[in-house]
């Protein structure tokens, strides 16, 4: 059998081997713990704690500022200090609430619930009130996410761990240490959709994962493990759902509309969490890797500890080290500054000694045709950034220029290094704007 | 935090590969052809060569110097119009007009035009093609005075393509094995399949350049002299099909010039099309044209049609009804 895949692409260097082999430890924070009210897509969430209340570890602190939204928890128990603008990763300023660790780690009681004795219904509201949301990155609220119009056309829920941002192992740590939890999310899943499959879709430079979850899903029916080619971009979520399923959707389709359901591994334990333990979600596994750090490591890390803290528990930035990425080196965000906390999104802090694109020398374009023959997206990229410099909104558009996913493919395979995926970027951001004046 | 960091927008990594790279590559490609030739047709030929990268290099220069622009010499783009002027000029052609050729192709096809990744037409041919209309006689003069060995029959100078022009096809011309080796006329880096073969598989090694407009090129044009032999009675004839492959400038033009980046559609459904006109127009020039050869002229002249055949062929994006 061919390896599942789809045309373009890059292969980046993988950088996996620092981090992979060292086991998830668990990290207490130190300090004061911040939590930002928006941590997913949508509407941020509401404050239901004020300055001076105590709080448990588990309790919901903030709900949800409307249907596209979900809730936040603490994970740790202590006093609200305030709700103040903090900086976030991605460099802008949010709204947070503020909480002084109290170091007991006294937490309110979770309600466990077996899964035979609930309604759909009740599953969704459990995953909404445990504040679960896409935790590879986007954020999307997941209870919105499991509630298409149709369900009954749903007919595969694609669990994605293909983890094909290179450097990045959370997502392999997961599958290796507690595969049986994805197995009872996907479970949970399978139940609000009565006629799908459930694939598992594992990059096949992780056999030790396909094979532990193979061996867990072999006599459940309506479950496979799908084997992909290692290849960048196969993680995001339209190549993932063409791998798999042979089908395409565009920038304004869902994937629902294709019959299909996508979430990341860690949101999948974190549904089985939510739904079956009554657990919220309050950690998340956080890779800290790359050549500017002095251990690479795997931590279990509660949401909001500031990511300065991971970094000192690594063994502290090497002297001279150039970068500081949330995420991953395609799609992650440079970071300017350290005291940021780690959110429900966060995946991984990449730390690079030498910084490629500020060492690159930006020459003429000439026409190769590399950014064609990489883009997933089946866009002319060299084109569209051209038509972006220009400022010409209406030929970027007709060029299909809101195709673009923004996976950087185009930027890192250029030999005139034209920061072609930043000026697609800017553009869409304009594009988007004007379209909301309207 | 005492540390300052860098901060840029996604992606953070780059691959290896530059403009000057791949030049550099090309070049390097570009050497088999070039050695042979020099075997072929003696040192005059190696001195025409060297005359036509260092002038070009020098005229790129030049023009940067005297127009306050950054210093492009060092992406190897000069080198690289340079070396394909060259080995696109007759053996014994004087020393001034490869000279003159580097000129018109650095300065007036290229610069002019915003230098490199904005010329409409590749620079070498043009340069050629512009020696070829001013200078006929000098550019078809393909007599041999001195050489290494290589060459035979070098006194009448005639190509395999020009004698069969003029004299019609004869039964065995040209023995095949000649064709592909190279001992033949020509200009200095056109004759030898085999080594213009070991450059192509360099740069489809290297993945400077993909099949899809050499082989389109080659096969189209293939088909044409194989539909016109059986259609103008004459009978297909192998040796009258690889005189037309391997005796003139198909190979190198098909391998090194057609697959020029700059003047080819970034499209991939364009590049096919255009190397099927590109195989189309050479066999007209040739076959019905008045000069023996065809291929700079189809060259130049496609170059004009790329943004007409990019506007046609834009690719139709991922999810949006075209099949993946």
């Amino acid at each position: 059998m061919g390896l599942l895949t789809f045309k373009g692409g890059v292969h980046p260097y993988d950088g996996k081997e620092l981090s992979k082999n060292y086991p998830v430890e668990k990290y207490l924070p130190q300090g004061e713990m911040v939590y930002p009210l928006s941590q997913h897509i949508g509407a941020p969430a509401v404050p239901v704690v004020g300055k001076g209340d105590r709080v448990l570890a588990g309790q919901k602190i903030a709900d949800a500022g409307g249907f596209v939204s979900a809730p936040i928890h603490a994970s740790v128990s202590g006093i609200v200090k305030g709700i103040e603008s903090r900086l976030n990763a991605t460099g802008s300023m949010v709204n947070s609430i503020i909480i002084e660790n109290d170091q007991q780690y006294e937490s309110v009681e979770y309600i466990p619930a077996p899964l035979e004795s609930l309604t759909k219904e009740q599953i969704l509201a459990r995953i909404r009130d445990g504040g679960v949301v896409g935790m590879g990155g986007a954020g999307f609220p997941t209870h919105v996410k499991l509630a298409p119009k149709d369900p009954d056309k749903i007919e595969y829920v694609l669990v994605n761990g293909a983890e094909c941002e290179p450097y990045l192992t959370s997502d392999y740590r997961r599958m290796l240490e507690e595969p049986e939890k994805i197995v009872e999310g996907l479970r949970v899943m399978l139940t609000i959709f009565d006629h799908a499959k459930g694939y598992i879709c594992i990059e096949d430079n992780k056999p030790d994962c396909i094979a532990k979850l193979k061996e867990l899903v072999k006599d459940i029916p309506r479950m496979e493990v799908k084997e992909m080619m290692t290849k960048y971009p196969q993680g995001g979520e339209r190549t993932l759902i063409y791998a798999a399923t042979g089908r395409e959707i565009n920038s304004s389709m869902l994937p629902a509309d294709v019959g299909c359901v996508v979430d990341n591994v860690d949101t999948v334990v974190a549904i089985y969490q939510a739904v079956i333990l009554g657990m919220p979600v309050m950690s998340r596994i956080v890779t800290v890797t790359g050549d500017g750090i002095q251990n690479p490591k795997n931590f279990t890390v509660l949401c909001g500890t500031c990511m300065e803290e991971l970094l000192t528990a690594s063994g502290g930035l090497k002297t001279g080290t150039a970068k500081v990425i949330s995420g991953g080196p395609m799609m992650g965000f440079a970071m300017y500054q350290l005291n940021v906390p780690c959110t429900k999104t966060t995946s991984a802090f990449l730390c690079l000694e030498k910084d490629p694109v500020s060492q690159a020398h930006q020459t003429a374009c000439i026409n190769c045709g590399r950014c064609v023959s990489v883009c997933p997206g089946h866009v002319l990229p060299a084109r569209l950034a051209t038509f972006a410099e220009h400022g010409n909104m209406e030929a970027f558009q007709k060029f299909d220029g809101m195709e673009c996913c923004e996976c950087g493919c185009c930027s890192y395979v250029c030999p005139a290094k034209r920061p072609l995926t930043q000026s697609i970027k800017s553009m869409r951001k304009m594009v988007l704007a004007s379209r909301r004046k309207k | 935090m005492e540390q300052m960091l860098n901060v840029s927008s996604n992606p953070h990594v780059r691959d290896k590969m530059t403009t000057s790279r791949i030049m550099q590559l090309v070049a390097l490609a570009l050497l088999p052809t070039t050695l042979f030739g020099v075997w072929n047709f003696g040192l005059h030929a190696l001195l025409v060569v060297l005359v036509s990268v260092a002038s070009s290099v020098a005229f790129e220069w030049l023009y940067d110097y005297l127009m306050h622009k950054p210093n492009t010499v060092t992406d190897f783009s000069a080198v690289v119009t340079g070396l394909l002027l060259g080995l696109n000029m007759p053996p014994q052609i004087p020393l001034w007009m490869p000279v003159l050729g580097s000129g018109f192709a650095i300065i007036i096809v290229k610069q002019l035009f915003g230098g490199l990744g904005q010329n409409f037409m590749n620079p070498a041919l043009a340069g050629r093609c512009f020696l070829m209309i001013s200078f006929a006689g000098k550019m078809t003069d393909f007599s041999v005075k001195k050489n290494f060995g290589g060459v035979i029959d070098a006194v009448t100078g005639a190509t395999p393509l020009a004698a069969l022009k003029a004299q019609g096809f004869a039964e065995g011309s040209v023995p095949v094995q000649n064709l592909f080796l190279g001992n033949i006329q020509g200009t200095i880096g056109e004759t030898s399949a085999i080594a213009i073969l070991i450059g192509a598989v360099i740069l489809l090694g290297f993945k400077i350049i993909d099949l899809k407009v050499p082989l389109t090129y080659i096969c189209s044009f293939a088909v044409f002299v194989i539909l016109y032999m059986l259609f103008s009675g004459m009978g297909f004839d192998v040796n009258y099909l690889f005189s037309h492959l391997f005796g003139g400038g198909l190979m190198l033009g098909a391998w090194f010039m057609a697959t020029d980046y700059v003047t080819t559609p970034i499209t991939p459904r364009g590049q096919l099309f255009y190397g099927c006109i590109l195989g189309i127009l050479t066999a007209v020039f040739r076959l019905f044209g008045g000069s023996a050869e065809g291929v700079s002229y189809a060259i130049i002249f496609c170059n004009l049609l790329v943004p007409v055949i990019e506007r046609l062929t834009r690719p139709t994006a991922f999810g949006k009804g075209g099949k993946a």
